[in-house]
């Protein structure tokens, strides 16, 4: 078996195998399997079949558009990138934000991780991890959920739905709203629609807690096996506060090795392209960061819960604070340091954003009317926040007639490909090399796929020069041809 | 003793110099329409108030109000060709309502509403067209023009200025302005012009102003097109009317 997996050493005489397309994702993308005759594995990748082009088509739009019509990159967590791109905005026009604005957009950002987090694992992966990886195909989805855990299930419906209204008091609309512009929002939140929200905080935190108390469950019961499926050491990055706390909203950026070592701690953002590029590869549409100073080959890292919550100090919320030391702790860290912890992981940060909700509904600046504010203009923005799957930068040059010039974009899964590959490689070598596939067996890879719950639709966005590679096979699917086009637009084939 | 018409089966009555539209209007019928001002000579041009007149089609906003019309309007042949008109006009351009700032505010996606067009039902055109930012207060979409040439009329006919005209024909026909170089910057157009004020749809705005309206306070948020026109409507052949959309224009 090559030990790598990423490329086969002769993928012509393999036997290939494709999930296509990857289920319970959102968005569109593939992985892709090369067997020799033995069934062992010689390639694994996670292809993302999607093109998008919102960097190029945000050139020449004015500059205050940009939070509006980049978020249409999702419907799931759009409310990152209105809030990302209102934070790069900020700069654009010289904003010190408002108490009110501040808290208004924060209110969103947490109804926002609230609600996708709850929408990941109720909708999306308890049916793999209530019923088993290769359970009843027929069952294995949120309708069979429904029928078995009809209070849990409705549970998942009802977190989700508050953040949506959340998201709808603070932003005007439960998806692809207008609440947040550049330095500033432009509502407050009424007495009434506090109140509207206040009626049922207390019940959604209560369930929040519950959820973490499920992900302690599942790992008590499957110690073993979710200690140690997929799971990979890898380098990390996240936003922390000033004081190393958790901030899903603001922060500087963190860096630690896989060891623990710090790298960079703290780090302005506005100039993060000094500590991460993002390398292409010829057969994904997704590009690969890492961190410069250890170069592309060993430079990748992790973003997401799993990292926040290991790598911040600690959660400026009581219960979820408590639960985190809870999940540090458990069995000599094991939970902390696996893929599937990132499960238990986002249900802490769900648990975290239920919290903070409640706390920000109490605070009278919400009903504050000073929404806008901005300063001296200035040509480049940078807005970075911890999105429901990991941190999420936008980047945008705006010229002197107020349109955007340049835009650069790395999301949340961006940053994750490379873990992601990494943990499909790794249940590759440990349930599929060697055996008889099954639809369950290769369920293994997507669910190691879905504990990044990644965005596939809003990773993908490159234009122009994205690296292709296009093979002709023959009937029995020998390569005839290739035609490769490297990242520098150049074509070649091999002959 | 005022004269009156019939407009599906109503009973309208009107006055000397009124047209259909106008009697119409002041009278509480509603007839869709696009291109009309009440502040400025009717036009004609889109012709989404397209009505049969004792059997034969016309444009409302031109048509004077005669005795005895019988005229037929909310009918469903009328209607199918008034989306017609609206889809059309979502095709040519490049009407990305989700991100203009312009939705919720915009006659044309309130139309689109009101006559149910929930697509644009022909091939996108996809017109390349860019934007004149060069204007430090100003910004000109050219996407989202419709042709009606309200601001035309407004720059002429109230600002005194000719800031802008349309040029070339059928399908090349566009909205320019009057600069050597093409461009807004080296007009004499001002924030405070009527020209700024009259676009029914997201061509001329304001800069800066982008979605500092909430979801909900828009204009069509609080009623459909049909209720405000009414609102909006002169009252008699000489009134200028109340154009709510103006006063509200930035």
């Amino acid at each position: 078996m090559n030990a790598n997996l990423e490329t086969a050493a002769h993928p012509e005489n393999l036997r290939r195998v494709a999930i296509d397309p990857v289920s319970r994702v959102e968005g569109h993308g593939k992985v892709t399997l090369l067997l020799d005759e033995n069934d062992h594995i010689h390639q694994v990748r996670l292809h993302i079949v999607e093109f998008r082009g919102f960097e190029k088509f945000i050139q020449g739009r004015p500059y205050w558009e940009a939070p509006v019509m980049v978020q249409r990159l999702c419907g799931i967590c759009p409310v990152s990138h209105h809030l990302a791109a209102s934070k790069a905005m900020d700069m654009i026009v010289g904003a010190t934000l408002t108490p009110t604005a501040e808290k208004v957009r924060r209110l969103m950002h947490y109804g926002q991780i609230l609600q996708s987090h709850a929408l990941h694992f109720f909708h999306l992966c308890s049916p793999d991890l209530l019923f088993g990886f290769d359970s009843d195909v027929a069952k294995r989805n949120i309708v069979g959920i429904a029928a078995q855990y009809p209070d849990l299930a409705k549970q998942g419906v009802l977190l989700r739905k508050y953040g949506q209204e959340v998201i709808r008091v603070t932003a005007g609309k439960r998806i692809h709203g207008t609440g947040s512009i550049p330095g500033g929002v432009n509502k407050n939140v009424s007495i009434e629609e506090r109140d509207y929200l206040l009626k049922d905080v207390k019940q959604i935190v209560a369930w929040s807690k519950d959820a973490v108390g499920i992900a302690r469950q599942l790992f008590e019961q499957n110690l073993d096996k979710y200690s140690s499926f997929g799971t990979f050491k890898a380098h990390t990055l996240n936003l922390v506060r000033a004081d190393g706390a958790m901030d899903l909203y603001h922060g500087g950026l963190r860096a630690r090795d896989m060891d623990g070592n710090t790298l960079f701690d703290h780090y302005d953002y506005c100039h993060y392209w000094d500590v991460i590029f993002e390398d292409v590869k010829t057969w994904s549409y997704m590009k690969f960061p890492f961190l410069r100073s250890l170069g592309p080959e060993q430079g990748w890292y992790r973003v997401g819960p799993l990292t926040r919550v290991t790598q911040s100090d600690f959660i400026p919320t009581p219960l979820a604070n408590q639960a985190r030391m809870s999940f540090l702790a458990f069995n000599g860290g094991s939970a902390a340091s696996a893929t599937l912890g990132t499960h238990w992981a986002r249900l802490i940060e769900m648990l975290h954003a239920a919290e903070q909700i409640e706390e920000l509904l109490h605070d009278s600046d919400l009903q504050g009317t000073d929404l806008v504010s901005k300063g001296e203009r200035q040509e480049r923005g940078v807005g970075v926040i911890e999105a429901p799957r990991g941190t999420l930068i936008h980047h945008y040059k705006v010229d002197e007639n107020d349109q955007i010039v340049r835009c650069n974009l790395i999301v949340s899964t961006t940053h994750n490909n490379h873990a992601m590959n990494e943990a499909i490689r790794s249940v590759a070598r440990q349930y599929l090399d060697g055996k008889k596939l099954t639809e369950g067996l290769l369920n293994h890879i997507e669910v190691a796929i879905r504990a990044f719950d990644p965005c596939l639709s809003c990773a993908t966005h490159a234009l122009g020069k994205m690296p292709l590679e296009v093979e002709l096979l023959d009937a029995e699917g020998g390569r005839v041809d290739m035609l490769t086009r490297a990242s520098d637009g150049i074509f070649c084939s091999p002959g | 003793m005022t004269d009156t018409f019939q407009l599906d089966g109503a009973t309208v009555p009107f006055e000397e110099g009124q047209t259909v539209l106008q009697a119409a209007l002041a009278a509480g019928q509603y007839i869709p329409h696009l291109c009309y001002h009440p502040e400025f000579k009717p036009h004609g041009s889109c012709k989404l108030c397209t009505i049969k007149v004792n059997g034969r089609t016309a444009a409302s906003c031109t048509m004077p109000a005669g005795a005895g019309l019988n005229v037929e309007s909310d009918t469903e042949e009328l209607n199918v060709l008034r989306s017609t008109l609206v889809q059309m006009l979502f095709a040519e351009g490049n009407h990305f309502c989700p991100s203009c700032e312009k939705s919720g505010n915009c006659m044309l996606q309130a139309l689109g509403y009101d006559l149910e067009v929930h697509t644009a039902g022909f091939r996108h055109m996809y017109p390349d067209r860019p934007v004149d930012a060069s204007h430090p207060d100003i910004l000109l979409d050219f996407n989202r023009c419709i042709l009606c040439e309200l601001c035309v009329r407004a720059s002429s006919e109230v600002d005194g200025k000719n800031v802008f005209a349309l040029s070339g024909r059928g399908i090349t026909k566009h909205l320019i302005v009057n600069a050597e170089s093409g461009l807004l910057k080296d007009t004499d157009i001002a924030l405070t012009d009527k020209a700024m004020q009259v676009c029914p749809v997201g061509v001329i705005l304001k800069k800066g102003v982008g979605f500092s309206v909430p979801i909900g306070e828009r204009r069509y948020d609080k009623s459909p097109i049909s209720a405000q026109a009414l609102q909006d409507a002169p009252r008699g052949p000489e009134a200028s009317g109340n154009c709510d959309a103006c006063e509200d224009a930035p």
